[in-house]
């Protein structure tokens, strides 16, 4: 992680948390959807982001774009603080970052045909010729498999895996130095999903840019990332290599992860989690994986592990456990009996 | 009954949407206790067969074909039989336990009107019976959960107490229809082992449709893989994952990400799934078949067998399978 060269992108203690109501005369109680998330993406390099629903990881993307403002931490892009989310510097930026969303029905127009909006981004920032762009719409097109006749169809005209390549092809016509990609995949068919990530490593290789690959699907992460981070209820829980990370989890949640993978011809039992997925809203005191976690100990119920390196291969983990700050436990019974 | 029978037997089962084949001539047969699973990308008619198997679908629906529960023809039944055998013999459990579910309605309620109407319990016994069905599919503090509306339990235990309603009529088989593919990974795991140690309790037969050839791995016995409307390969889950035969198969198994070895690009199968108004003259997976010859188009393939109860549609096994008939005659 660290090496000579300033990463593209940059995240500092980044924390969101909304306003939630329970009920309609609830009081208002702080729910911390993003809670100190520190991460940075190289040029040219993919970062995953894993975790399970409502553990951040969305909104985490959401916020390195600064398509929402954090409440506390700071994003930089190539160096220099993101501008404030609307402004005018803000637009110029968001030209060289790009998103791409789950659900591509939903990212296009369906009253627009494919080639009007993959032409939309380079009218808006006026980016050559009226006269040229029709060409421009064709070869980034082609870069992500269509065919230039695709450019007149609606996009319920198309498959799914195809609305994805053409939602793939607008966010490219900036030529961006970013791709925050939220879940490109799982909406998509299994023999689609694998046509979908070639795109994405070919893509990288032909254009160069920095991507933060967001999915809860860990074979998918390892697939197209350079770097991966867990996440579990606003937090990072552990970073490194995918290999690394897959092979040797070092963090109880990343083992139950990594576990829980369905497998063709997998052998030897399955670490259970107990219990449900937590609610941010009622986050649990110290550790957040305390409750489920099967090594945990009084310790990890009063104080929150910080995240840091373990390991000679660059990993980095916030368990105490694993920090060797206490043997491991073998969890909590009075604490998972009252969650 | 001879216990070799099938409980459930599907032969050419057959649907059409207005004229357009939805499923085109699916035979099936499921033995009491087995666990089948049913593989396929959205549309090859996975979800369909179960449907119209159990009289769920709308009328716009043609239906043809043979479905029989021990003997008892299943398409075309009265209203009457269908009534009985739908959660009394044959329960179903859907994808989203949340739509599922009746929104304005406590969870012990839509339990004990399930055992009401399979099992004729009412008062005291269904109140017992509705806590003593969520203990036995895991969901903590049951007693005060059946007072507890849907929205007030996690997706996950909304599934669980899906799967307990399914059980009230204490069914010989359960179909599950992309059980998990709503929940997160370490939920599904809890779901599937769930299932698991129900059947082994019961001694129900499962069949779980999904599109996740690593959750059937773990679960069935015997897989079925669907495309287009067929049953292009059916085997033991052992031999289909060490000797998959169908060229659709080996694609979807190499379409995974591996999960060790160095990272190459995925061999991932070209083109996508045939619209049901533009199917191919032949084999419907030829335009997408790496290995497809000329005689792909002429007709679509048998199924045939290419090892112990292992059978497909291909014009590569229908060849082998006729070399081998020759050399041996």
């Amino acid at each position: 992680m660290t090496t000579g060269t300033t990463p593209l992108l940059e995240a500092r203690g980044l924390v969101r948390s909304y306003a939630a109501r329970r009920g309609p005369w609830g009081r208002a109680t702080e729910v911390r959807a993003v809670d100190g998330v520190s991460l940075a993406v190289q040029p040219g390099r993919t970062l995953g982001l894993v975790g399970e629903s409502g553990c951040g990881k969305s909104t985490t993307g959401r916020l390195l774009l600064g398509m929402e403002a954090p409440d506390g931490g700071v994003v930089s892009f190539e160096g220099q603080p993101l501008p404030a989310p609307g402004s005018a510097a803000w637009r110029a930026q968001r030209a060289r970052m790009q998103m791409v969303f789950q659900d591509p029905l939903g990212a296009l127009d369906r009253r627009l045909p494919i080639g009007a909006q993959v032409a939309e981004p380079l009218e808006i920032h006026r980016i050559g010729a009226a006269a040229e762009r029709s060409g421009r719409v064709e070869e980034l097109l082609n870069a992500v498999g269509l065919r230039g006749d695709h450019a007149a169809r609606y996009p319920h005209e198309l498959s799914g895996g195809q609305r994805q390549r053409a939602v793939l092809a607008r966010a490219l016509a900036m030529a961006p130095a970013l791709l925050v990609c939220d879940e490109p995949i799982s909406a998509l068919d299994v023999s689609i999903q694998a046509q979908v990530m070639n795109l994405l490593v070919e893509l990288q290789e032909r254009f160069g840019m920095g991507m933060v690959f967001v999915s809860h699907d860990l074979r998918a992460v390892r697939q197209v990332s350079h770097r991966v981070a867990v996440m579990y209820l606003g937090r990072i829980v552990e970073e490194g290599e995918p290999d690394a990370v897959l092979h040797a989890p070092a963090h109880p949640y990343t083992q139950a992860l990594v576990s829980a993978i369905p497998h063709p011809g997998r052998a030897g039992r399955r670490l259970m989690l107990q219990g449900d997925p937590p609610n941010p809203a009622d986050r649990p005191s110290g550790c957040a994986f305390h409750p489920r976690c099967p090594v945990a100990r009084p310790l990890c119920a009063r104080e929150a592990p910080v995240l840091k390196a373990g390991g000679a291969d660059g990993r980095l983990v916030a368990c105490h456990v694993t920090q060797g700050a206490v043997p491991a436990g073998a969890g909590l019974p009075a604490m998972r009996k009252a969650a | 009954m001879n216990p070799a029978a099938p409980l459930v037997e599907l032969r050419d089962l057959r649907v059409a949407f207005d004229g357009q084949a939805a499923l085109r001539g699916l035979d099936l047969a499921v033995a009491p206790g087995e666990a089948v699973g049913m593989v396929g990308e959205s549309g090859c008619g996975k979800s369909v067969t179960w449907l119209a198997a159990l009289g769920l679908l709308p009328s716009c629906a043609q239906v043809s074909g043979s479905v029989r529960l021990g003997g008892q023809e299943l398409l075309g039944a009265s209203p009457a039989v269908l009534d009985r055998m739908r959660g009394g013999r044959i329960a179903m459990i859907f994808q989203d336990p949340a739509s599922s579910l009746n929104p304005v309605h406590r969870i012990g309620r839509q339990v004990e009107e399930a055992l009401r109407l399979h099992r004729g319990l009412s008062g005291a016994p269904v109140r017992a019976e509705a806590k003593r069905l969520l203990d036995q599919v895991g969901i903590p503090d049951a007693a005060r959960r059946l007072h507890a509306y849907p929205h007030e339990l996690s997706g996950g235990q909304n599934q669980r107490v899906m799967i307990a309603i399914a059980l009230a009529g204490r069914p010989e088989l359960l179909v599950a229809d992309e059980p998990t593919t709503a929940l997160d990974v370490t939920i599904q795991a809890q779901i599937l082992d769930l299932l698991q140690s129900l059947r082994r309790e019961t001694g129900m037969a499962l069949v779980l449709i999904t599109h996740d050839l690593g959750v059937v791995a773990e679960t069935c016995e015997r897989v079925a893989v669907m495309y287009a409307g067929r049953i292009v390969e059916e085997a033991p889950a052992s031999s289909l994952f060490a000797a998959p035969s169908h060229p659709y198969t080996r694609g979807l198994l190499a379409a995974l990400p591996p999960m060790d070895g160095p990272r190459r690009r995925l061999a991932s199968i070209a083109g996508g799934v045939p619209e049901p108004w533009a199917m191919p003259p032949g084999c419907a997976f030829a335009p997408r078949c790496g290995e497809r010859v000329g005689g792909c188009d002429a007709a679509a393939p048998v199924a045939v067998s290419v090892g112990e109860a292992h059978r497909a549609a291909c014009i590569r096994a229908t060849v082998s399978a006729m070399i081998e008939e020759r050399l041996s005659a």
